[in-house]
Parts: structure tokens; C-alpha cells; sequence
């Protein structure tokens, strides 16, 4: 392992980056949501106090081996976050051939760990909550899996750092609308919410969590913030220049699309988990195989 | 006082969640409670969130006189709040029985059954009254801490 993997690991974008840049991620959507319904919203340190809060919180002592699943599946969506930062190309150098594979499949990982954590606490509205998301990663994920395979597609390689910068091929700007487009189900924000539809289901997977454990699963949701919002940075910022200018690009654009997202989020009321699933299996994944079949088609005939 | 505590003192007053339980009030309490999130009031400057979850809150928002058919419902939900943690009567209803007193299916008032630490009084109270009644509330419950001795786990 040499230093710049380490570097990318522990300082930028990984841990020592990410988790302020989760927060502020956080603060941003509520002060959008808020400022959208002219409201002040909260202060920019909430997401750290709530966090600090959570970890002085007496929990209830569960035994067995649940309590472990429970208390791992946090951690577990933390790290991995984390691993999939340190993969993002923000400075193109680094990297191996395939990476592009292990990021996608280390931000699943949340997703999956937040699915187990609704059937693993046994409440009724966790299990309801974690039917939804299952099934809602489902319909997302092809749309999200689509997009990646055009970008590899017309970049003919699976290596992040190739993806990184813009592209003059369309296939490549197709795959970035896919991949945003999927942001908001990944995320679980309007209208793709209907996984923690606080007036349904409670808190749905999540109900039974408290204390330090509910602390790293706000934590884990600040880090697929940064994840996703920078994946799509780094697909389009143009790669050169200055590190410290480029660094700076990829936190702007990234919070960019934090208040975009939050505005739509804003701006919309949830759908029911029908009207999610045809949104992107009527819609989305229209324009998906779409922009793969041309993607492959250019490059037949080039 | 250490920096340690200083700091999770400062974060539990400044990040109270609370935890909205209708005992069989007659709904006056409730919209005043939710009037307090509108823009008008704004309480998430405070912090103050309010939570689909009792494992998730701090304060326990409390409305209605305590109906025979809530009762236990009061009481498991005060055992799934995690400690430190608060409890706010809202209205006249959970300290007196209010225009219910005499009632024989009313089981209250509120603290004959758990412990309450701030009464905002009114029928229903101005959502100015509430937001202070909150504030003190998480004063307290920073003040107080985790108590020394449990008093019981939380329950499962
Ligand atoms: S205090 Fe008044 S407004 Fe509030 S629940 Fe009781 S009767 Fe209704």
C-alpha cells in the first residue's frame, strides 16, 4: 500500500474529510428545506451535536446474537462509505483496473445493512420499512447500475480514474443524468422516501435503533452524501489544474448538488412505492438502455 | 466539569428530539404543538426535531387527560425513551383532568403515573409557552444527565 492510498484513506475524501463534509452535507438539505419553507433552520453545528447527543444516550441492553447484527450494521455502512471514498478519483492518479466495481458495490453496502437492520429488530414497521427499500434498491439500482455500465462503456474500462472528467462522448453525460437521477432513492429523500415515512411507519428500519448505534446510521447517511454527490463531482469536474483548486471544485460542486437535491426533495411529496417503481422501471431505465445500446453502438463503430 | 462534559452538556440542550404521545386530548394541544414547527415558530432553529420514534427522542411531549385505554400506552412509551430524558405535560389536561375531571374513564392527572418535569399550562397552550416549556425541558434533562442509579433499563 503505498502513501497516497493511505492519504486517500484517512484524509481526503476519506475519514478526516468525510465525516465534517457528511455533516455539513446534512446541514445543508435541512437549511435548503428549511429556506425553501422560510424557515431560519438549524445551526450549522446540528448535525455534530445531535451526533455528540446520541453517544451519551443510555440504550437498552439486548443480548443474543441480534444485538451484534444491530450494533454491526452501523459500523459496518460506515466503513464501507469510508472505502468507497477512498476510491473516489478526486485527484486522478491511484486507483486499479476494476476499482469502479468495488466502489459500486461497497455503497451498496448501506443500503443492504439498513435492509437487515428493519428484519433483524423484529418491529413490525422496521420489517415494513425494510420491504420497501428492498424493493425500491431494486427498481433504482438497474437504472444505477446502467448508468455506470455506459460511462464504462464508452470509457472502455471499469478504472475510476478513466471515468473521472468530463467526456466529449453523450454516453458519458447520459450516465451522469442516470446516476442522479437515483441519488434521491439511495438517499431515501422525496418523493423516493417511502422507506422512513415517519408519518407510516414510524421511523421504519431504524424504529428500534437509539443512542450510539442511531448515531452511526446518521453519520453513515452524511457519508452517502458525500459519496454519491462526489462521484457525480468527479465525473464531471475537468481533471488538472492545481490539487488544493480541484479539491475545492469537488466540495463545491458536490454541496451543489446537496441543494439541488434538497430542493426537489423540497419541492415534492412522496410517492407511493408503485409510483416510485414506475418512475424508474417505466421511465428512467428507458433512458438507461438507451444511452447503453448507443454507448455500445459508438463504439462498434468507431 | 471537564470539556468532555461540557460539550455533551451543550449538545444535549441544543439537540432535543421530541417524542409526541396523545393521551386522549381533544386535538386543541396537538395542533399547537405542530403549529410550532410551521414557518412561523421555526423550532428546528432550536434543534428541536420531532421524532417518529420514542427510542429516538429526548423529551416526551405529553397531551390529554391519560384515558383508561392510554395508560399503558404511557407507561411503555416513557420506558422506550432512553435516559437522559424529559417529560412535558402539555395543556391543563395531563396536570389537572381539565374539563375531563370527574370523568370515570379518565386515569389522570399525568403524574400520578410518571414523573413530570415541566407543565406548560393553557387550553391549549400559546405555541410560544410550548417552545420555552421545551427549552426548559432540555435544560433540565442536560442538567440532570444519565441518573446515577437506573432506575430500570429502558425497556425492549
Ligand atoms: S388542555 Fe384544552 S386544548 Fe389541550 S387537550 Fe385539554 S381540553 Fe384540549
Amino acid at each position: 500500500m503505498n502513501a497516497m492510498a493511505l492519504i486517500r484513506l484517512f484524509l481526503f475524501p476519506g475519514l478526516l474529510f468525510a465525516i465534517p463534509a457528511g455533516w455539513f452535507f446534512v446541514w445543508g438539505e435541512h437549511k435548503a428545506v428549511a429556506r425553501m419553507q422560510r424557515r431560519i433552520g438549524p445551526p450549522l453545528l446540528q448535525p455534530f451535536y445531535d451526533f455528540v447527543k446520541l453517544l451519551g444516550k443510555r440504550t437498552p441492553s439486548r443480548h443474543g446474537i441480534e444485538a451484534d447484527l444491530l450494533r454491526l450494521y452501523p459500523v459496518l455502512s460506515v466503513l464501507s462509505l469510508i472505502a468507497a471514498l477512498a476510491l473516489l478519483p478526486v485527484f486522478p492518479t491511484g486507483g486499479f483496473s476494476g476499482d469502479g466495481i468495488l466502489f459500486v458495490a461497497l455503497l451498496e453496502m448501506p443500503s443492504i445493512c439498513f435492509i437487515l437492520a428493519g428484519f433483524t429488530s423484529g418491529s413490525i414497521y422496521g420489517q415494513i420499512g425494510s420491504i420497501r427499500e428492498a424493493v425500491l434498491s431494486v427498481a433504482s439500482n438497474l437504472v444505477f447500475l446502467l448508468a455506470i455500465v455506459t460511462i464504462a462503456v464508452t470509457e472502455s474500462t471499469f478504472r475510476m480514474t478513466d471515468f473521472a472528467g468530463p467526456s466529449l462522448n453523450p454516453g458519458h453525460w447520459i450516465g451522469v443524468l442516470g446516476i442522479l437521477l437515483c441519488i434521491p432513492a439511495k438517499l431515501r429523500l422525496n418523493p423516493f422516501s417511502t422507506s422512513n415515512a415517519e408519518q407510516e411507519i414510524y421511523s421504519g428500519p431504524l424504529t428500534e435503533y437509539a443512542g450510539a448505534a442511531l448515531g452511526m446510521w446518521e453519520l453513515a447517511h452524511g457519508l452517502e452524501w458525500v459519496a454519491l454527490t462526489g462521484f457525480v463531482a468527479t465525473l464531471i469536474l475537468p481533471v488538472g489544474g492545481p490539487w488544493w483548486l480541484h479539491a475545492v471544485l469537488f466540495v463545491a460542486v458536490s454541496f451543489l448538488q446537496v441543494l439541488l437535491l434538497s430542493g426537489i426533495s423540497a419541492a415534492t411529496a412522496r410517492f407511493t412505492l408503485q409510483r416510485s417503481i414506475q418512475f424508474y422501471w417505466r421511465w428512467a431505465v428507458v433512458l438507461a438502455v438507451l444511452a447503453m445500446s448507443s454507448a455500445i453502438y459508438m463504439r462498434f463503430r468507431l | 466539569m471537564n470539556i468532555f462534559s461540557r460539550l455533551m452538556h451543550r449538545a444535549r440542550v441544543k439537540s432535543p428530539r421530541l417524542f409526541h404521545l396523545n393521551t386522549g386530548s381533544c386535538n386543541g394541544c396537538d395542533i399547537e404543538l405542530v403549529t410550532c414547527l410551521s414557518p412561523r415558530y421555526d423550532v428546528e432553529q432550536l434543534g428541536i426535531h420531532l421524532e417518529g420514534s420514542p427510542r429516538h427522542a429526548d423529551i416526551l411531549c405529553i397531551t390529554g387527560p391519560v384515558t383508561r385505554n392510554t395508560l399503558e400506552a404511557v407507561k411503555a412509551t416513557y420506558a422506550q425513551v432512553c435516559e437522559p430524558k424529559a417529560v412535558v405535560a402539555l395543556g391543563s389536561c395531563p396536570a389537572s383532568c381539565n374539563v375531563f375531571a370527574g370523568s370515570p374513564v379518565i386515569e389522570g392527572p399525568l403524574a400520578k403515573h410518571i414523573p413530570v418535569d415541566v407543565y406548560v399550562p393553557g387550553c391549549p397552550p400559546h405555541p410560544d409557552a410550548i417552545i420555552n416549556g421545551i427549552a426548559r425541558a432540555a435544560q433540565i434533562l442536560a442538567d440532570r444527565g444519565v441518573p446515577e442509579k437506573a432506575k430500570g433499563e429502558p425497556q425492549q
